[in-house]
């Protein structure tokens, strides 16, 4: 073991380790106090304000059980580290161990290639009309495994609004300044008399004030409104690149049955243009196109749509009726029985699911 | 250990599932956990991913009408990783929910500082 040299308390080696480790943070530059200092204020407004709606627990108890010598809890820690390492380690080698026995890579004639795969590629684009084995596998053979991902994402994305959805307004902008209610009262007189309103208008919506906690972070106001704080690059980049995006997650979704693509993929593009134009224009401008309303009836229409079509194949499937929908041409876009409606279902779905983790995390409404 | 090497995907991928598991296990910051889980999930996709592959062979898509089965990739593989895709994304945005709540109340990241808190206010 070699020495500790005699200032390591104070040495830079020793501050990045603590700052990697998350016990100290680095020595500090100015604008990071001075950033600390309007955190530390508007916290403390924060708590005064909202102190009837949420508690803030202070964390002694963790202090008591690092200051002081808790020799218990430290032994604790010690071993659980060295046997959560070994643990690893040991799994890492098991696992490796039963590579030696698992059939080379690239290999023909493994277990896994039986003649279910056979079936799928010499039969599979007669059968479904798709181009894509793939495609046609997740969305004819294997249809209900589909439909139980996509009400997986369903029920996410409820989940998730279970968690995080409110519908009153905060009473805090996002650079710590109160929000003026809409009745239209005189600015001057705004100060005082918006604090008790807001407090009679939330008490039946304790949990509206807990996203006043977005103005700790110190980012742009853009959240509700560009106009005082616009993003010029951001928006610059987003009035060119968005519509692009939205085309090519169009053409994903449609060629889902030709070439690589189909719901998942096409859907999370579309989402990824939607969450860069909320982002470069705000809430209130993404609102007008794409509000709860708009993502309710989407994201419900398009699961029960898609589980009328999976009953209308269990049901031809069960009574041995061939399907009325006629499979087209192989390699036309107009093909393959019901999977273009199937792909576009499955994408929609998927794009709003995406959008809508974005806006609960980031705001908590849409 | 020429099979090791031959199957080099395989023990990559497990190499970065014991990597995920020890980040699940040993950080104390939530969102390190999560990203621990993360990894675990993208080691079990490149696994499977890496079983579907024949050498020699093109990508499952049928050209020119050709269904000779021996000139395709297996495409098996493929519709589980897209499954697995999509639990992973459901469970990792349910997690960071959770950990968004958990921050509301109680002011902090840490594991540990969490279970103190919660503890002292249940004996409360």
């Amino acid at each position: 073991m070699s020495r500790i040299r005699k200032n390591y308390e104070n040495s830079f080696a020793r501050h990045f380790l603590d700052f990697v480790k998350g016990d100290k943070p680095l020595p500090e530059e100015d604008h990071v106090a001075e950033w600390k200092s309007r955190v530390a204020e508007v916290k403390e407004n924060e708590r005064t304000e909202n102190a009837n709606y949420i508690e803030i627990t202070e964390p002694e108890a963790y202090d008591a059980a690092h200051g002081s010598d808790m020799a218990g809890v430290r032994l604790f820690r010690k071993i659980y580290y060295i046997l959560a390492v070994f643990m690893c380690l040991m799994i890492i080698g098991m696992l490796i161990m039963n590579v030696a026995y698992m059939p080379r890579f690239g290999a023909t004639y493994t277990p896994m290639n039986n003649e279910v795969a056979e079936r799928y590629l010499e039969d599979g684009s007669e059968e479904t009309g798709v181009v894509n084995t793939v495609t046609g596998m997740i969305l004819q053979y294997r249809a209900f495994d589909t439909f139980g991902e996509t009400n997986v994402l369903f029920v996410a994305a409820c989940s998730v609004m279970i968690l995080l959805f409110h519908k009153t307004e905060p009473p805090m902008r996002a650079d710590g300044r109160k929000r003026k209610k809409k009745s239209g009262k005189k600015a001057p007189a705004a100060e005082t008399e918006v604090a008790p309103e807001v407090a009679a208008a939330s008490e039946n919506a304790p949990a509206a004030a807990e996203t006043s906690l977005s103005c700790v972070w110190p980012q742009s106001t853009a959240v509700e409104d560009p106009g005082t704080a616009p993003d010029v690059i951001l928006q610059a980049v987003a009035r060119v690149v968005v519509p692009m995006i939205f085309l090519f997650g169009l053409y994903i979704l449609l060629n889902g049955h030709l070439s690589p693509g189909g719901g998942f993929s096409g859907g999370a593009v579309i989402g990824a243009g939607l969450i860069l134009y909320n982002a470069a224009y705000g809430f209130r401008a993404t609102r007008k196109f794409f509000d709860e309303k708009v993502y309710d009836i989407i994201k419900v229409g398009s699961l029960c749509l898609y589980a009328l079509i999976i009953a209308y194949y269990l049901f031809t499937g069960a009574n041995g009726i061939s399907s009325v929908v006629p499979l087209g041409k192989l390699g036309n876009i107009l093909s393959s029985g019901l999977i273009l409606p199937i792909n576009l279902l499955v994408g929609l779905e998927v794009a709003c699911t995406m959008y809508a983790f974005y806006a609960l995390f980031r705001r908590g409404t849409f | 250990m020429s099979e090791l090497f031959a199957n080099y995907l395989a023990v990559v991928a497990m190499v970065l599932f014991g990597i995920g598991f020890g980040n699940l296990l040993l950080q104390k910051n939530l969102i390190k956990k999560i990203i621990g889980l993360n990894i675990m999930d993208t080691a079990v996709y490149l696994f499977l991913a890496s079983m579907g592959y024949i050498s020699g062979r093109l990508a499952p898509i049928i050209t020119d009408g050709d269904t000779d089965a021996r000139k395709y990739v297996n495409p098996i593989p493929s519709g589980l990783v897209l499954t697995g895709i999509v639990v992973s994304v459901s469970v990792t945005a349910l997690m960071l929910a959770l950990t968004i709540r958990l921050y509301r109340r109680y002011r902090t990241l840490d594991i540990d500082e969490i279970t103190l808190l919660a503890r002292q206010e249940h004996n409360e």
